[in-house]
């Protein structure tokens, strides 16, 4: 079957199979749908934690970041799994037990305030739409490169979807539709990384693959260790080993912290253990989760490896002529450019970039002429860059192109299509939860129309979360320049404001209003001025001698965080303490029963 | 302790349990932080003499073990927590 089929075939399957999910979780209550009905086992619960998590980016970007930056990439690792272990040790028990609908319902009911539950509704919307912008962008961007649909359309034909689960079934819809997506999503992409591993090392487990010794075209074993072999081969081009940091000791230590501690304060991560029956539910739903994200993370340092050898071994010092056809397939979505600076030829492959930016462009983007080169090349309008690297790679291709460079059946690379959906539906939908519950429940029921009855606080929530679906999908089909850039104020603002306002709430007795909001507030002031002065007011300074102790922008939520502890705690012993109902209900929490 | 323990004796029990939680907790997170910051990141340099097959250590740490180590954690917890929580009397 042609590719294109399977692709249809396999993509239409997964989506029948959400739309299905859809109908048959129905809700009719505001418990239904802000948590669904509270009656998630853990298993199901962990497999959804799994897939709300892990989003577009884990899926499709994140082993070519990793193929890229090599053992610096392991920031996104541990800090994007790390924060499971905090999560389940100081906030998803506690939480449970609580047993409200919203992270700004702990925060207004815990420290008795109004105001800390709106800052808390603010820092959830714009930590959620900022996330969400990005998944739509990532459904568009699979549609049109598999299924060459429009981006736009593709945009519209997820938000379809979405709006389906999302606006009927709530919680309970989307926790099902994510147990679905997580099966898909995981499937898709185990299936290449062991082809690859057993065609690469013999080894069928890519994580054993990783550190055994490579075959030859032959299968015979050569001796020589895959990672000795591309720290060979990156010696060799002119890059720093691949086993090697490049980054500061500092700066990864800080990104690390800031990932992990965001992680852990993510609302649409943590509104999921609301869902378990019971506190110890809470707990081991938390271990799942880990567990069955940790299939895929563990996986993706690998298929980073072997995807860099592959490249480097494919193209390095080549004739062009002789590319595969997958060279060609990749060429025409724009993911993989070719300029012959020296004319001979032949591909090199070697630090610098291929092309410049145009002179009207703010950033590089490739912009095609008509005609093709000597070597019978597409041609661009971009002047050469510097250094004498003559390919342009672009890091989602490690992930998408790898099933084809590896020569996988066309059933498996339409797989990769429907995982990337998957993982990108997953999310936006969880996303666009917590902004609707946020909306309907914390503003409007708490704040502003408290009379309401439970069947109009339900109606609203399906209203805003009907809104927060189109409003997604508008900045999907139009993004915004900034997103990139925003992702790391998402995880900064998580880990500056909630974590240390909840922990604290959990931890200590003592805290009180005065300290969380003041916490909070300054918390949250420094971590934005500090990303906004380096990635919009003054973006030329943002390099290591001006950052604060070399911490660079990525990084700064973790002394957000830390300034945030210090100011709450500090402030909260010169005020008074909070009453005493707020400290029983501490006591409360802290117990299972 | 008696079937129907005062409040007293509830709350004294309620803070042993707390104490005891608090007590695995720094066990665990500092697992969490030694293999994670520490071998991951700032000795990782060090570990690299050592190998493990394929690898350099620190930077199997870095890429790999401390995904696994977190696992584990995790795990060990429900089961200690379950654990207190029947030993205290609070389970569910």
């Amino acid at each position: 079957m042609e590719l294109q089929t399977w692709t249809y075939l396999i993509v239409g399957l997964s989506f029948a199979l959400y739309i299905g999910i859809a109908i048959w979780s129905r809700v009719q209550t505001t418990r239904g749908f802000y948590v669904a009905g509270g009656g998630v086992s853990p298993l199901a619960n962990g497999m959804a934690t799994a897939a709300d998590w892990m989003s577009a980016a884990s899926f499709i970007s994140m082993a070519g970041i990793i193929s890229f930056s090599g053992r610096d990439g392991a920031y996104y690792l541990m800090g994007w799994t790390g924060g499971y272990v905090l999560l389940a040790l100081l906030l998803a028990p506690y939480l449970r037990k609580f047993g409200q609908y919203t992270v700004p319902d702990f925060v207004g009911q815990r420290y008795y305030s109004s105001q800390a539950r709106l800052v808390a509704v603010v820092c959830a919307i714009f930590v959620s739409f900022t996330y969400v912008a990005g998944q739509m962008r990532g459904v568009g961007v699979v549609f049109s490169r598999f299924l060459d649909v429009d981006i736009g359309v593709g945009v519209l034909i997820g938000m379809g979807i979405v709006f389906l689960y999302a606006v009927m079934g709530g919680m309970k819809g989307i926790t099902y539709t994510q147990v679905a997506q997580y099966c898909v999503l995981i499937f898709a992409f185990l299936v290449p990384a062991i082809f690859i591993s057993i065609t690469m090392t013999g080894q069928v487990l890519p994580q054993v693959g990783f550190g055994s010794t490579v075959l030859d075209a032959s299968g015979a074993d050569t001796g020589v260790y895959l990672l000795d072999k591309l720290d060979g081969l990156h010696r060799e081009l002119g890059f720093a080993a691949y086993t090697a940091g490049k980054k500061s000791t500092i700066d990864v230590f800080f990104i690390t912290a800031a990932l992990m501690v965001g992680t852990a304060g993510l609302p649409h991560v943590i509104i999921r253990f609301f869902t378990v029956p019971r506190v110890r539910d809470a707990r081991l739903s938390a271990g799942y989760a880990l567990l069955f994200i940790a299939l895929l993370y563990t996986t993706a340092p690998a298929v980073a490896a072997f995807a860099r050898t592959n490249l480097i071994e494919t193209v390095h010092e080549q004739p062009y002529a002789e590319m595969p056809r997958w060279f060609q397939n990749w060429e025409n979505t724009g993911l993989l450019a070719w300029m012959d600076k020296n004319g001979d030829g032949r591909i090199q492959y070697g630090p610098g970039s291929a092309f410049a930016k145009l002179p009207s462009q703010a950033s590089l983007k490739l912009v095609k002429e008509s005609g093709l080169g000597e070597s019978g090349q597409p041609r661009f309008a971009n002047p050469p860059g510097k250094g004498r690297n003559e390919l342009h790679v672009d890091r989602d291709i490690m992930v998408l192109a790898n099933p084809e460079i590896a020569r996988l059946p066309n059933w498996v690379i339409a797989l990769v299509a429907a995982g990337g959906l998957a993982a990108a539906l997953s999310t936006a939908a969880g996303l666009l939860l917590v902004i609707s519950a946020s909306i309907s429940h914390d503003l409007l029921k708490k704040v502003l129309m408290p009379g309401i009855s439970e069947k109009q606080e339900l109606l609203y929530a399906r209203i805003s979360a009907g809104v927060a679906v189109c409003i997604a999908g508008y900045f999907g089909i139009n993004p915004p320049g900034f997103v990139a850039q925003v992702v790391a104020f998402a995880f900064g603002l998580a880990a500056a404001s909630f974590f240390p306002a909840i922990v604290l709430g959990i931890f200590s007795k003592r805290m009180n209003r005065q300290g969380a909001v003041s916490g909070m507030v300054v918390g949250i002031a420094f971590t934005a001025a500090y990303i906004i002065y380096f990635k919009f007011v003054n973006p030329g300074a943002n390099t290591a001698d001006h950052w604060l102790f070399g911490i660079s922008p990525e990084g700064i939520g973790a002394l957000g965080m830390l300034l945030n502890f210090a100011v709450s705690l500090s402030v909260s012993r010169l005020t008074a303490p909070p009453p005493a109902d707020v400290q029983a209900l501490v006591e409360t929490i802290r117990v299972p029963r | 302790m008696s079937p129907d323990p005062s409040n007293e004796t509830k709350r004294a029990a309620h803070k042993a349990y707390w104490r005891a939680n608090l007590r695995l907790m720094a066990w665990l997170l500092s697992i969490w932080f030694v293999v994670s910051y520490g071998c991951g990141i700032l000795w990782v340099e060090a570990l690299n003499t050592i190998r493990l097959g394929g690898f350099q250590l620190g930077f199997w740490f870095a890429q790999q073990g401390s995904i696994y180590v977190f696992v584990v954690l995790i795990f060990v917890y429900v089961w200690r927590m379950n654990k207190l929580d029947r030993q205290y009397d609070v389970d569910e």
